[in-house]
């Protein structure tokens, strides 16, 4: 394992910021923790930096205890949330810094920082100052700057929080596609859970300081490991429920689930594509409370006449109208039991 | 830390506490009667009870006709608004005796106003006051412009959107987040008025006194040391007061303010108020900040460089060397004086600026600024009568003098570089590291490079400062070796044409030194180079 973390504890003020953290990342691993603020994701990489000094627990690079490396001796890049360039040096100055604290060569600096910006996307900004460049461009200049010195972990602390959503979804796919053709070890940490899918191999859900759930993209996509997971991924239709066999009782009447589903007192989640509108008098009766446009669906949100409410997925002509009255059935392949 | 601790414990406590002992102390006994002794003193409580009416009223005076150029400078946009804003902070580095000598030439005996209608204020309050007001306009106009020009004006325009008029939304929104900056401004400018010694020494006459120019009177002219003790006791319990409610308005200060670049906030003057308003406050700095300086130059020219020649001279026994030998001892002196402030005022603005100090270190913060306010008199008779046995024998050293001075420029180099290094970003020295900086490295490439220009700033200020320093240098510099403000007194202190010229000739050249190493400042500011 490249990175280890064991047992890693923070506390802030006697209040567990990471609390007992078990984290392995292997080589060339793109791992992202994904979390709302405040779950103690970016302390954890001020952890792995050596920025933060852990209460209990161990951090281990390439198996080594860093308990007694400072900062500047981990080897281990970190990118910033808000870049933190230095104002006073240019861009190539800003890239260069790196390599010269490592004490390298005039030539090699230059050449390595061509390199560099080329890679980022930004070549001939070496001379040009950094309060001058857009969001976009000190993103990928904070980027060159820590991969400079070829780090052996790179850490992202929110690499696109800032940027907005058309140029952050094109810098997903960049970033991915240059990772993997260097083979970087990556660790980041964000709370949108579109970036994590979309640029992780493996996602970390991160809840008060503990690991919620850990798995790919698909696998929590798929099976979120609780009711905290599942609503913290956007999901809102979410009960109480019991289940016997194939089939659970919940607020909204009986719900199909799939076999093999766990039984008794569960918590059940019904993705939206699960959730079909059927004709007025069959199924559980509903009022179509608000509907949001999303794109390539419109979400339908269902008030029943008992229980919470209900969002529904619809294609864009098959939408009711607010105010309608709707029937509703659920689809055993969309529903998930928790827990 | 341990550095600057040790400097103010043995060049500022101890001098202090060893004439406030020899004042108080007979016989191996405390005496602490003769505090109520003295204070009985209907004389004194005189000389108390003006020094604090003249304070208030000098305060009144200097925001009554400097809170309009705050505003000014803050909100409006006029061709010369940065050559303007120099010649406003002129005043403020001037020596105490060139302010004084420059309303001598204009309201006293044979000045302006006496050729012209035969007016004399120099035996009025009235020169003190206008003294005061003309020293400190730039304190007001700095502190409270400056936070002024930072107000984002989209908070005004809020409460104009929810039905504030434009004056109620001054009232409620501008106002209340200023007011913590006009408090503090008022107590700065208190503070150097209630311990003011040059002015009201060359200006005040036999009949008024403040409590530093009594202290001196009692020290030099009448030698009775416990009476003199017990003023600076008072002094230094007053100015303590002041100091605290100020360090209290100053974190008041520090609250949650949305501010925004100066730059965007100014606009051109709309409007017959505006234009009125701007037309008022240049009205105001040419009567009362160039004028009388101008009369300063005059005079000092009157019968061509007659009075400058005669700098020259070494005779007519009121030194021992010529006057104009002074200029370059105030240049030596004050050079040696900025260096030591600045090393001690950096180390000390250092310490207190990591995240991680503690309350102990805070305090010191205000300690810092005591050196402003306590009789610099007494420090100047303290350093002869604490320094001068082993193992720190240095009344025969040239390195006294600047000492002294550094004391006073200490402060100004702390409120300089302080607010320079709290605003560097600790998440800036975090990426330095872990790029692979080791800490002292990390000082070198992120701290050094965004403190220069403050670090620059403050030795301008203090190298100022240095140079008119005149309460404690007027004790220790010696007969043959006078500075700039002391040759100024002591020729004003003389009767004849000649002397009065020389006088006027030598405030001169100090103010040009002055204002020179201020312009060259202006040129290096930056927005966040603190309080002055």
């Amino acid at each position: 394992m490249l990175l280890a973390l064991d047992a890693a504890t923070v506390r802030f003020g006697g209040r567990p910021v990471l609390d007992a953290v078990d984290l392995d990342v292997a080589e060339q691993e793109l791992v992202c923790v994904l979390g709302p603020s405040g779950s103690g994701k970016s302390t954890l990489l001020r952890a792995v930096a050596g920025l933060q000094p852990l209460d209990s627990g161990r951090v281990l690079l390439d198996g080594h205890d860093q308990a007694r490396v400072p900062v500047h001796r981990r080897g281990v890049g970190l990118m910033f949330q808000d870049h933190q360039l230095f104002p006073q040096r240019d861009v190539g100055g800003n890239v260069a810094f790196g390599l010269r604290m490592r004490g390298e060569g005039k030539a090699q600096q230059a050449e390595r920082v061509a390199e560099l910006l080329e890679l980022v996307g930004l070549p001939d900004a070496a001379r040009r100052a950094v309060a001058g460049l857009s969001g976009g461009e000190q993103q990928r200049v904070a980027l060159a700057r820590a991969l400079a010195p070829r780090p052996r972990l790179l850490m992202l602390d929110e690499p696109l929080g800032q940027l907005d959503r058309s140029l952050r979804e094109r810098l997903v796919v960049e970033l991915r596609e240059l990772f993997g053709r260097l083979g970087t070890t990556v660790l980041a940490v964000t709370h949108d859970q579109g970036e994590a899918f979309a640029l992780a191999d493996r996602v970390v859900v991160m809840r008060d300081g503990r690991i919620a759930q850990s798995g790919t993209p698909l696998d929590v996509w798929q099976r979120p490991a609780d009711e905290f997971v599942a609503r913290f991924l956007g999901f809102d239709n979410v009960v109480p429920a019991t289940v016997e066999g194939t089939v659970a009782v919940t607020p909204w009447g009986k719900v199909p689930v799939p076999e093999g589903s766990g039984q008794g007192p569960r918590t059940l989640l019904v993705r939206p594509a699960g959730v079909r509108l059927v004709a007025a008098d069959a199924g559980l009766p509903c009022t179509v409370a608000a509907r949001t446009f999303q794109g390539t669906h419109v979400t339908v949100h269902l008030q029943p006449q008992d229980g919470p409410r209900l969002a529904a997925a619809c294609a864009l002509r098959e939408a009711p109208e607010t105010g309608d009255a709707v029937g509703v059935e659920f689809d055993a392949a969309e529903t998930v039991v928790l827990d | 830390m341990l550095v600057p601790v040790a400097f103010f414990a043995v060049f500022f406590a101890w001098p202090v506490a060893a004439i406030v002992t020899r004042g108080l102390k007979a016989d191996g006994v405390w005496r602490f009667g003769r505090i109520a002794d003295v204070l009985g003193q209907s004389d004194i409580r005189h000389v108390l009870w003006f020094t604090t009416w003249q304070a208030l009223a000098s305060t009144a005076l200097t925001l009554l006709a400097a809170l309009p150029a705050a505003y000014v400078f803050a909100r409006l946009d006029f061709p010369g608004k940065q050559v303007l804003r120099a010649v406003v902070t002129v005043p403020f580095v001037l020596p105490t005796v060139v302010v004084g000598t420059a309303f001598l030439a204009l309201v006293g005996r044979g000045g302006l106003l006496d050729e012209l209608w035969g007016v004399r204020l120099d035996t009025t309050v009235w020169a003190i006051l206008l003294a005061h007001v003309f020293f400190n306009y730039a304190v007001v106009v700095r502190t409270v412009g400056g936070l002024w020009a930072q107000l984002d004006p989209r908070q005004e325009e809020a409460a104009r959107m929810l039905g504030a008029s434009p004056a109620a939304a001054w009232r409620k929104v501008t106002l209340p987040a200023l007011a913590p900056a006009v408090a503090a401004a008022a107590l700065m400018v208190f503070l150097f008025t209630f311990t003011s010694f040059g002015v009201v020494q060359i200006l005040g006459g036999p009949t008024f006194s403040t409590l530093e120019v009594e202290i001196y009177r009692q020290t030099s002219e009448i030698f009775d040391l416990s009476t003199a003790a017990v003023l600076t006791i008072v002094q230094f319990a007053a100015v303590g007061a002041v100091l605290a409610v100020h360090a209290w308005t100053v974190r008041r200060r520090e609250s949650a303010l949305r501010l925004v670049d100066p730059s965007v906030t100014a606009r051109r003057p709309r409007g017959a108020g505006q234009w009125a308003l701007l037309g008022g406050v240049l009205a105001t700095i040419a009567v009362l900040l160039v004028l009388p300086l101008a009369v300063l130059v005059r005079r000092s020219l009157d019968g061509g460089f007659g009075y400058y020649r005669a700098l020259g001279d070494a005779d007519g026994g009121t030194f021992l060397v010529a006057p104009i030998e002074s200029v370059v001892n105030s240049l030596e002196y004050a050079v040696a004086a900025t260096a030591i402030a600045v090393v001690i005022g950096g180390l000390a603005a250092a310490a207190l600026a990591r995240r991680d100090a503690g309350r102990l270190v805070r305090g010191f913060d205000a300690l810092l600024m005591l050196p402003l306010g306590v009789s610099a008199v007494t420090v100047g008779f303290g350093f002869l009568i604490a320094l001068d046995k082993p193992p720190l024998d240095l009344r025969q050293s040239w390195i006294l003098v600047p000492l002294a001075q550094a004391l006073v420029g200490v402060p100004f180099v702390v409120r300089t570089m302080l607010p320079v290094l709290r605003a560097v970003d600790e998440r800036l020295r975090e990426a330095a590291a872990v790029l692979g900086a080791a800490p002292w490295r990390v000082w070198r490439e992120v701290d050094l490079p965004m403190v220069r220009r403050a670090l620059l700033i403050a030795a301008g200020f203090a190298f100022a400062v240095s140079l008119g320093e005149f309460g404690a240098t007027v004790f220790i510099a010696r007969p043959d070796n006078p500075t700039l403000p002391v040759a100024v007194a002591r020729l004003l202190s003389r009767p004849g044409d000649l002397n009065y010229g020389q006088a006027m000739a030598l405030s001169t050249i100090l103010m040009v030194v002055c204002a020179v190493a201020l312009l060259v400042l202006e040129r290096l500011r930056t927005d966040r180079t603190g309080e002055f």
